[in-house]
């Protein structure tokens, strides 16, 4: 039995998660270069919708000629993101336009016809000052600049830097791991412009008043990185700030294992770290936030690794964000022959794309074209033999043979009881099972189902309540009606009223009672734990509930770097 | 340009089920080696034999159940039930009982279950006592070892035995035959001989019987080399072996004068074999490592009991069956603590 923890050379403690896989790391295929700078192509397909939340509204219209880093859309509510111009140019059209999806879906996109000049417009003044600032106000920057959680999960970074005051963050973790093979964007950043995360990591410890210290996880798999970034740290002269080197073992950059790696601590079951004072960001944000903060740049691109046997050259490019995966392959070089398959993420987490048509969008860190050979198809999938070795990888110690069980055979409520929604979708469980059953399929499948369910019970819930308040009203009205009538009888009676005059506003005190308790039971039912959320409306909350619930569907991309 | 849509992830596998059916087949190639030289020809005519007739059954089922020949026939799962039900089978079995065997192993247990990874029984175990109960003689008249046996049988004089029951002139069973160790043990301490004894006939060597012993150390480095491939991990053979060795010490420490010594058990009968490769078998075990903890150690309790207090002399097969049926039960209770939930906070 190994120890649940080891020491680094300077005497830090770390701990290990159980499960995991040991992957050929494929990553010098692409790190040996330098970040290529960003082409503008000749056009830009601008998703409204980058982030988990709600879109963001356009705020311009086909035929408006817009400036580089001028805001587009805006962020529409708490959770959701404002989206820039990436260059100068036309606003062809605001209209429906393939996605990076697996199932080829149309979303509404900006489309936008670069003028080739890359004309600035007017930014918002840098904030070098920023540490005798309000942190609201850092963070109102952060939040204009449209920046998310640029590992893959896409989670709009303002909302995760404000975690409420009844939370004190005592450790911040910065996560440089880039555990899924292949994947070397956040590997050239760190060697290349380690000076900026770490004034990003600066001004993210001062908005989030970090108490104790601040880790960055790094595997040690890259050894340049782990220099330039404790280099940077030296020069920066940043205190309780420390590089942590960990060891190689997918998926150590999934959030919840980079936690316990560093700290010891689980992340509860279903909850996020702030739940245990912590918050995790990953080195593509933190220089986000630098960019936003130090200089007023808004998030416009992003570094792109482009990867595998199929492409002619492959390596990192800075992309300017709605620039197709078509164009990006060309100014590779290409494909080489025999390609067939183009993924989004790593081998791991990432999406099968069914067409090259489909623009980076801020999650977007890999572009990978297996060559002919490389990373073959399974197979077809014979009978689960039970032999357990899908459940001594799975990171969350989940069992996935029983999930898979369950799910097959569409039992909604015993795959839930096996913790399905624990599970991070990192795919050892598949990796490792000798009958080659595509297990996180199913778990996908099961997951969708149970939210398509749930979507369903909450209408029909609604109508109901609808249809019950409405009756009621009639209720009362009638009530009243009725009391009236009496009343005006008694007067033509001319008799002495003894009590009918309190009868309607009982009835109306009653009633507003009632109300208020079907709200209750109605929330509840919609399992809103009072949290910090109470004082919000009830649109703002579901808002906020909605978009938990897609941050679990995004886990695809979630765990690899967020 | 289009492309194929495969859902994550798109690593290169690393295993599949003919692979691991081939390590464990290749685990046993020592002990097969070794048990051929010490008992002759029988095991190897044997294996051929279960081997084709578990195919074949298999095949036909298949073919009745109208699913995909082929690929359950590469998985090799057919042919790992033969090669158990061989070695743990007398060397000179009836022909017509090897077949018997595998029918039943193959249609009744596992293909009328589903077929691989449905069936609830071990299908060598289940052959096995199936036969034992039916014909007790032949499924426990085993062969002397080489060095105790004058008379080894050739490879044509083996095949006129299993084939036709026949012997070489002048050659009786009794003159071939030998007790198992086992057999050898309880009648003797039934007529109430002392270990001490009992141990100084010619049939034992220096922890188990002659032969025997060294079949259990081949048997034993198989299992080893299965747990450095990673094909197996530890918890059920060292759950097993352990109670088993436990036990055995505990009733031994009480009067060594009436129950053997501890490594006496582990390096008789069916305990080694059981212990790294029918015990291990993913489909019938316990899943979960407590589970199997769990799993492991109720064997090695079972097999002792059976063995010093039951009717039958060896119950590594009885035990497995008995193990297989509580192992839903097994897994269910002892589920391990998913992340984030219960008390799981260090640090
Ligand atoms: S790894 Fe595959 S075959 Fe093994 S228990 Fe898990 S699902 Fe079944
Ligand atoms: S995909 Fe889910 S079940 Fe499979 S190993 Fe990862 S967390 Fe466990």
């Amino acid at each position: 039995m190994t120890l649940p923890y080891s020491h680094t050379p300077n005497g830090r403690v770390l701990w290990t998660f159980e499960g995991g896989v040991h992957l050929p790391d494929m990553k010098s295929l692409s790190n040996g270069t330098a970040i290529a700078q960003a082409e503008i192509p000749s056009r830009l397909v601008l998703p409204l919708q980058q982030h988990i939340g709600q879109p963001a509204e356009p705020l311009v219209k086909a035929g408006d000629r817009v400036l580089k880093g001028e805001k587009i859309a805006r962020g529409a509510g708490i959770v959701s993101a404002s989206l820039h111009a990436p260059t100068s140019g036309l606003i062809r059209e605001i209209a429906h336009h393939r996605i990076p999806h697996a199932s080829g879906l149309t979303a509404p996109c900006i489309l936008l016809e670069p003028d080739g000049e890359g004309r600035w417009g007017e930014l918002p003044p840098p904030m070098p000052e920023f540490a005798g600032l309000d942190p609201g106000k850092v963070i109102e920057r952060i939040r204009w600049a449209g920046i998310v959680g640029m590992g893959g999960a896409t989670f709009p970074s303002a909302v995760k830097l404000a975690p409420g005051p009844e939370r004190a963050i005592h450790t911040l973790i910065i996560n440089g791991a880039e555990c899924e093979p292949y994947i070397t964007c956040d590997d050239r950043l760190m060697r290349e412009r380690a000076d900026k995360i770490v004034k990003g990591i600066r001004i993210l410890r001062h908005v989030l008043d970090v108490t104790g210290e601040c880790l960055i996880g790094i595997e040690d798999n890259k050894p340049e990185a782990i220099v330039a970034m404790r280099q940077a740290l030296d020069e920066e002269k940043l205190e309780a700030t420390e590089v942590v080197v960990i060891p190689t073992l997918y998926p150590s950059g999934g959030e919840k294992q980079l936690i316990r790696i560093l700290t010891g601590r689980e992340v509860p079951s279903r909850g996020i770290p702030a739940h245990i004072g912590i918050v995790c960001h990953n080195v593509a944000t933190a220089a986000a936030v630098a960019d936003a903060v130090l200089e007023g740049r808004p998030l416009i691109s992003r570094v792109v690794t482009l990867t595998g046997g199929g492409i002619a050259q492959p390596g990192n490019r800075e992309v300017l964000l709605g620039t197709l995966a078509s164009d990006l392959i060309a100014w590779q070089g290409g494909y080489l022959p025999g390609v067939d398959r183009l993924i989004l993420g790593g081998p791991m987490m990432g999406q099968a794309l069914g067409s090259d048509q489909v623009p980076i969008t801020k999650g977007g860190n890999c572009l990978l074209v297996p060559g002919p050979g490389e990373l073959p198809d399974p197979g077809p999938a014979i009978a689960c033999i039970r032999c357990g070795r899908c459940a001594d990888a799975c990171p969350m110690q989940l069992l996935p043979q029983q999930m898979y069980w369950y799910a097959r055979a569409r039992d909604m409520d015993k795959v839930q009881e096996y913790n399905l929604f624990d599970c991070i979708e990192c795919g050892c469980c598949s990796h490792v099972c000798p009958s080659r059953i595509p297990l996180v399929q199913y778990y996908r499948f099961a997951k969708t189902s149970i939210w398509g369910l749930e979507a369903e019970r909450r209408k029909s819930e609604r109508a109901r309540q609808r249809h019950e308040s409405r009756q009621q009203r009639l209720e009362r009205q009638e009530q009243e009606r009725k009391a009236k009538l009496r009343k005006k009888n008694e007067a033509l009676q001319d008799k002495p009223a003894a009590e009918p005059a309190a009868d309607p506003k009982k009835a109306a005190i009653e009633a507003a009672l009632q109300r208020a308790k079907e709200k209750k039971a109605k929330l509840a039912q919609e399992g809103v734990a009072p949290q910090n959320t109470a004082q919000l409306t009830e649109a703002q909350q579901r808002q906020i509930r909605e978009a938990d619930q897609r941050r679990a569907e995004a886990a695809p991309h979630n765990e690899t770097s967020e | 340009m289009e492309f194929q849509t495969l859902s994550s992830p798109h690593s290169e596998r690393v295993n599949s089920v003919s692979e691991v059916m081939s390590q464990v087949l290749l685990a046993l190639l020592p002990a097969i080696i070794a048990m051929t030289y010490y008992f002759g020809w029988g095991l190897l005519i044997k294996l051929v034999l279960a081997s084709l007739t578990a195919l074949a059954a298999e095949a036909a089922m298949l073919w009745v159940r109208s699913r995909p020949i082929c690929p359950a026939l590469l998985d090799l799962s057919a042919i790992l039930t033969a090669w158990l039900f061989a070695l743990a089978t007398p060397p000179l079995l009836p022909w017509w009982m090897t077949v018997l065997g595998m029918l039943f192993a193959i249609i009744l247990v596992k293909q009328l279950y589903g077929g691989l990874g449905y069936n609830p029984f071990n299908p060598a175990m289940a052959a096995y006592v199936l036969l034992l109960i039916s014909y007790p003689v032949e499924m426990t008249s085993w062969l002397s070892p080489r060095m105790l046996n004058e008379h080894l049988l050739g490879f044509g004089e083996t095949l006129g035995a299993i084939f036709q029951g026949t012997l070489p002139a002048g050659l009786t069973w009794d003159s071939i035959a030998g007790a198992t160790p086992l057999n050898e043990m309880r009648l003797q301490l039934g007529m109430n001989h002392t270990v001490s004894e009992i141990r100084q006939g010619p049939l034992w060597g220096s922890y188990g019987a002659k032969g025997w012993e060294w079949i259990g150390n081949w048997i034993l480095l198989g299992g080893l080399w299965m747990l450095y491939k990673r094909t197996i991990t530890w918890h059920i053979p060292a759950s097993m072996l352990g109670s088993l060795l436990l036990v055995s010490l505990f009733f031994f420490s009480l009067d060594p004068e009436t129950h053997p010594f501890g490594l006496f058990h582990l390096f008789s009968g069916g305990a080694m074999l059981g212990a790294f490769f029918i015990a291990t078998d993913p489909v019938t075990a316990s899943t979960t490592k407590r589970g199997q903890l769990i799993y492991g150690a109720a064997i090695g309790l079972i097999v002792y009991i059976i063995r010093t207090w039951g009717g039958y002399p060896d119950a590594v097969a009885f035990a497995v069956l008995l193990l297989n049926l509580a192992a839903p039960t097994i897994d269910y209770y002892t589920q391990p603590r998913v992340v984030g939930q219960g008390d799981g906070q260090h640090g």
